[in-house]
């Protein structure tokens, strides 16, 4: 009887709605700007994740080649980031996210 | 079995999602990371997405994972950062009520409009022992066809982002300072 459930695409909907606000409460939360970007990257695997389960829910490759645009501009975005935080940090080590309120250099 | 496969994929994805938020040192933050990006990369498969699921775990568990360990080793930022203490007193309280609030909204906005979900599309196709590459194939035709000039733009994009991140992590200024001494214990290197 249990194994007669099959889980819908309500429940990865759901499933990544958790996890979106997972991230965003962690980007609220953490002050170490290399976590607030690991949040960030939670962030975009559910939105991922719902892209995958509206793909197969409505049947069309479309989402899934939208999750594959998303990886690539992640990938570019994290690099980018990492190089700001990298020269931000070298400048000021143990800089949290208070001490950067400021755009100064 | 598809019940089994989502709950472990939802643990997966949901310890890991935590241990982010609640590791107070960073290399443990970025392995949770690591937990949930392939928890991500089962629900996917579980999805018939199967090629999303290995470029999920080369780029993201491989690339952009190994990057954020290998900035934290290099910058020594590699410490517990004490979480007990709040520097903003509302801070936390208030981040949860918008986490729930999040949760709340869209949740709602999900399961009222549940009905509404059925296909009407062409349908995804399902990898058999006989068609083990039908998404591939499918994504690929999807991708060369209707999507080719975003394809050649994302070219373009990643050269960007090289070139740029070139210039970020460059030291301004000390260029010359620094670049004297290394060509002079070089040269000694060369001549010993």
């Amino acid at each position: 009887m249990f194994a007669q459930i099959t889980p819908t695409p309500t429940w990865y909907l759901l499933l990544a709605a958790v996890l979106f606000a997972t991230g965003a409460v962690g980007v609220l939360v953490r002050r170490n700007p290399l976590v607030m970007f690991m949040c960030i990257e939670l962030m975009l695997n559910a939105v991922n994740l719902s892209f995958v389960a509206m793909a197969k829910a409505l049947g069309d490759i479309g989402g899934q080649t939208t999750v594959f645009f998303v990886l690539v501009v992640a990938a570019a975005e994290v690099v980018v980031g990492l190089g700001i935080i990298v020269s931000i940090l070298r400048k000021r080590p143990n800089a949290n996210a208070d001490d950067l309120a400021e755009l100064k250099g | 079995m598809q019940l089994f496969v989502f709950i472990c994929g939802a643990a997966m994805i949901l310890l890991g999602a935590v241990g982010v938020i609640v590791r107070s040192h960073p290399v443990h933050a970025a392995l949770s990371l690591v937990l949930t990006l392939f928890g991500v990369a089962v629900l996917f498969v579980a999805q018939d997405a199967h090629f999303l699921a290995a470029v999920q775990v080369i780029v993201y568990g491989g690339a952009i994972v190994v990057l954020f360990l290998f900035v934290i080793m290099l910058l020594g930022v590699d410490r517990a950062e004490s979480l007990r203490i709040d520097p903003v007193k509302v801070q936390r309280p208030l981040a949860a009520i918008v986490g729930l609030g999040l949760v709340g909204l869209i949740g709602g906005a999900i399961v009222q409009s549940r009905s509404t979900l059925r296909p009407r599309g062409d349908g995804i196709a399902t990898a058999t022992q006989a068609r083990h590459d039908s998404n591939i194939k499918q994504l690929a035709n999807d991708l060369f066809s209707n999507h080719v000039f975003a394809f050649e733009i994302t070219s373009v994009l990643l050269v960007i982002a090289v070139v740029g991140t070139v210039l970020l992590a460059r030291r301004p200024g000390r260029s010359g300072a620094s670049d004297a001494p290394q060509a002079s214990t070089g040269t000694k290197a060369g001549t010993t």
